[in-house]
């Protein structure tokens, strides 16, 4: 099998133990080109079918070609779909820095949607290579009740077992994408045709490579304009793909809190 | 399109260099995103230490703070033509279980080595797991060659003593390197200082390494993950573990034993399939409605997996609490969960020595043998023949606490003894009917199973009994070893095959007593559930009735009939039940008999009571054949 495949077959077999094992289901869709991988993913695994509900964590501040791209393909693809509006900044954490709070606000309104529809299960799109934090999650990775990661106590995973077992009032994020690179995920889109948001492709001279909200995103330089040009920028580019995220440079272990708290 | 990602996992003791290693690799291969080496040195500054390499990978803040790796993590080496996912696995003994759960995915291992230290506790549990794991490929790293002048002598000195170790363990290393990663001496370039050294560097033995893909020409094994009606199909979905499945092909679904034709291969925004390969995710629809479940396993009709209540397994536990002997864990076999019994605990083996030892119980982070047991027919493989199939973990509230790899050695193939029954035979009607056999013996018919201990009591209480109902009118006749042994089953022998083939000969023996009107009693020790639960169905309900002749060990071994149990302890009788098998007492036996509480005599009038009550005659007694 070539890697793709490898990734694919994996992804639907994750996909399929979260379905089966933990009910009920849910899936963020930030709308970034990783969820609409995965979403893609679940309609391989369930032939055409989306079994479970969207979640977009919503600031109110998302790029406004994010927005046409939700409105879209809700109705395309006929998708359950909940629109979680995020708490104000107010009221998160005053002890992290600036722009991280900014990022803690889905934090409190992902923990939100999860107490309101009492979800047990979350998928979600994040990949080992984007971060060196990432880079140390299970597939299965258990949350407490208020959301924390025990990063120090992480569960046993191997031989494709996953944990599937939990106590109530905590839930599990899943991730079947975490295998993936920035790379892999491209020449899938490519592969499947799959459509993102155009803010991905280069005008003038500038691109998202990573996609958040207005204030603490930018673009970088880039000419790449096509899904070719993108592949072929990510084999040579030695930018990291989140440097367009400020939240994550503002102090050292800035990520680390953000996701030992319940982020994404 | 890239080509397959070779998965290398670095492992080693505590504090021999393996983040460092890797750090500095990334680097050497110019792997490491901009700014990374700038963050570094910021980072390290902060912390007044020289330039660490290992904090590309200790991401934790935990981790830079104390200079160890608590979690396992995965980075990307880029090679020419290939993406190397580098693996590191933290080498404290409290982070075993990361270890695992990094390790576990790995085509090919480097293991590291202090040369100033030499082989450690570590080095040795580690080299020890990665055999565990399946991971051949392995190539030796021995590290801090800077510390020890890059003395070559030194060097051979920890090349004797890992290559001897590593032999034990089952592991030919591809490469044994001297290096010294913080100086950046052998790894993409030769060594100034280490110019006797002729052999690969650290990246030329990387590059050797091979990915191990998954192998079509195993025996096929599709393990049921779903059923699936979002629409008008029925879809079997899940994944192929092992061998090939295509459409046409007709297939056996274990444990149920149904069978049934591949219709179709479902595919979503693919190209229609014909064949589905060892790795595939798919969804297969069949030419008939079979109730099929999650767990079930899909095979062909040739070399379908074991079916078993009984098996073997090498464990290596990691749950924080001891594993408690008779005490019952969540299986999680393939798709399939199901409880299991501690049945016994044969021995832990020193992951350092390799010695075997005789123990009570696992503690966490040690290896060993145990037999478990289910209650319901389990589809297995053994790992040694079909890998991704013959391995589980076991669960004990909510966490995954241990690995395990079959063996059915010592125990039968059930499925050989529930087949091999000739199809084309037709019934013939009898003209004497069961209910004329009953009228004139004035008398039912039926089997009177005595279990029990060798020395419990059985045939003394079997002969006895025989002679009391002969007396009393009944047709009646004892089966035991010596009539049995001697003819019908001259050829058997002790085999567990043998074991298994014997107790089911005197079952199909006992049936056509009973159906002949008979009172049989049969004396065996019939130590499986299993056993005496097979020849319960072979019989007509009601005719079955399972007699529990109850001593206890002690008691058994201080009569000791025949001198067995002398033997059985010397060792020079393998297998002996009670002693070293084991002996399942019935669950629901229709009659307790205790003989330590009991003569002889009461025993029997005990007995010959209930015969009275339920063999009695009565032409309206309905028998469900």
């Amino acid at each position: 099998m070539n890697k793709l495949k490898e990734l694919e077959a994996q992804s639907i077999y994750i996909l399929r133990e979260a379905y089966n094992r933990v009910k009920p289901l849910a899936m963020l869709w930030s709308l970034g080109k990783d969820s609409n991988v995965l979403l893609w993913l679940a309609r391989k695994a369930f032939f055409g079918h989306v079994p479970f509900t969207t979640i977009l964590l919503d600031t109110g501040n998302e790029l406004d070609e994010v927005y046409a791209f939700r409105d879209e393909y809700v109705k395309k693809w006929n998708l359950t779909y909940i629109n979680a509006e995020c708490p104000p900044i107010e009221e998160t954490d005053p002890s992290l820095p600036p722009k991280t709070r900014a990022a803690a606000r889905k934090t409190l309104g992902l923990k939100r949607v999860i107490e309101q529809h009492q979800f047990k299960g979350i998928l979600l799109g994040i990949r080992r290579d984007e971060q060196a934090i990432r880079s140390k999650e299970r597939v299965f990775s258990p949350r407490h009740e208020s959301g924390e990661w025990k990063f120090r106590d992480q569960p046993l995973e191997f031989w494709d077992q996953y944990k599937t077992d939990f106590v109530t009032g905590t839930h599990l994020r899943i991730h079947p994408l975490l295998a993936w690179t920035e790379l892999d995920i491209w020449e899938y889109i490519k592969q499947e045709n799959i459509p993102v948001v155009p803010l991905y492709f280069a005008r003038n001279g500038m691109r998202y490579r990573s996609l958040g909200e207005k204030d603490i995103t930018h673009p970088i330089v880039s000419n790449a304009a096509t899904l070719d040009e993108i592949i072929s920028e990510l084999k040579t580019t030695k930018q990291p793909e989140r440097a367009g995220r400020a939240m994550d440079h503002e102090q050292e272990d800035a990520f680390e809190k953000l996701r030992s708290s319940g982020y994404m | 399109m890239t080509t397959n990602t070779l998965k290398l996992v670095v492992v080693g003791h505590v504090d021999d260099g393996k983040s460092t290693l890797i750090g500095r690799l990334l680097y050497e291969t110019d792997s490491l995103p901009d700014g990374k080496l700038a963050e570094l040195k910021a980072v390290s500054l902060k912390r007044n230490m020289p330039l660490e390499w290992s904090f590309v990978l200790d991401a934790f803040q935990a981790e830079r703070d104390q200079a160890i790796t608590i979690d396992t993590s995965q980075i990307m080496i880029n090679r020419p033509g290939r993406q190397v996912t580098i693996i590191d696995a933290p080498g404290h003994i409290e982070f075993l279980k990361n270890m695992v759960s990094g390790a576990a995915s790995a085509d090919a291992a480097f293991l590291l080595v202090d040369a100033s230290e030499g082989v450690r506790q570590q080095t040795r549990r580690h080299a020890y797991f990665l055999n565990f794991l399946g991971i051949q490929q392995v190539v030796v790293i021995v590290n801090k060659m800077d510390l020890v002048q890059y003395c070559e002598e030194k060097f051979n000195q920890v090349k004797a003593n890992i290559i001897a170790h590593l032999q034990e363990v089952g592991i030919t290393p591809q490469a044994i390197i001297p290096v010294s990663a913080r100086e950046g001496d052998m790894l993409s370039a030769r060594s100034t200082h280490m110019q006797w050294y002729q052999g690969v560097t650290v990246l030329d033995a990387m590059d050797n390494l091979v990915a191990t893909d998954r192998i079509d020409s195993g025996f096929l094994r599709f393990p049921v993950q779903d059923v699936y009606k979002f629409d008008e199909r029925r879809i079997i979905a899940g994944r192929v573990e092992s061998g090939v499945l295509r459409v046409g092909d007709d297939i056996l679904i274990s444990p149920s034993n149904q069978m049934a034709k591949v219709n179709s291969i479902e595919t979503w925004h693919a190209e229609k399939q014909v064949e589905a390969r060892a790795g595939e995710s798919i969804g297969i629809t069949l030419d008939k409605q079979l109730f099929v479940e999650r767990g079930d396993v899909v095979s062909h009709l040739e070399n379908p997996p074991m079916l078993t209540t009984v098996f073997r397994a090498t464990l290596f536990w990691l749950g924080h609490d001891s594993i408690v002997l008779n005490k019952t864990y969540k299986m999680k076999l393939l798709t399939r969960e199901v409880n299991v019994i501690v049945q016994s605990i044969e021995y832990e083996i020193d992951t350092e020595s390799l010695q075997k030892n005789k123990v009570e119980q696992l503690r966490k982070n040690q290896c060993g043998e145990v037999i478990l047991r289910v209650q319901e027919l389990l589809p297995v493989d053994e790992y040694h023949s079909l890998k991704h199939t013959g391995r589980f973990v076991l669960v004990d509230a909510y966490e995954i606490v241990a690995g395990g790899m079959i063996s059915m050695k010592g125990f039968p193939n059930q499925r050989t003894l529930l087949e091999k029954r000739p199809s084309n035979l037709t019934q013939v009607k009898h003209y004497v009917t069961y209910d004329m056999r009953q009228q004139r013996s004035g008398h039912r018919g039926g089997v009177l199973w005595f279990t029990g201990l060798s020395g419990a009591g059985k045939s003394t209480l079997a002969m006895a009994l025989e002679q009391m109902l002969f007396l009393k009118g009944y047709q009646v006749y004892t089966l035991d070893g010596d009539n049995i042994r001697s003819g019908l089953n001259s050829n058997l022998g002790f085999t567990p095959e043998d074991r298994a083939e014997n107790i089911r000969r005197i079952g199909e023996v006992s049936a056509l007593f009973a159906d002949a009107g008979f009172v049989c009693v049969t004396a065996f020790i019939s130590p499986y559930q299993a056993d005496r639960n097979k020849v319960r169905r072979m019989l007509a309900q009601g005719m079955f009735h399972e007699i529990y002749i109850k001593a206890d060990l002690e008691h058994c071994e201080e009569r000791d009939p025949k001198g067995l149990y002398k033997k059985a302890r010397k060792g020079e009788i393998a297998e002996f039940t009670g002693i070293s098998a084991p002996y399942e007492a019935p669950l629901n036996p229709e009659l307790i008999i205790d003989t330590v509480q009991l003569t002889v005599e009461q025993s029997v009038n005990r007995i010959l009571e209930y015969v009275k009550e339920t063999f009695a005659y009565s032409s309206t007694a309905e028998v469900v054949v």
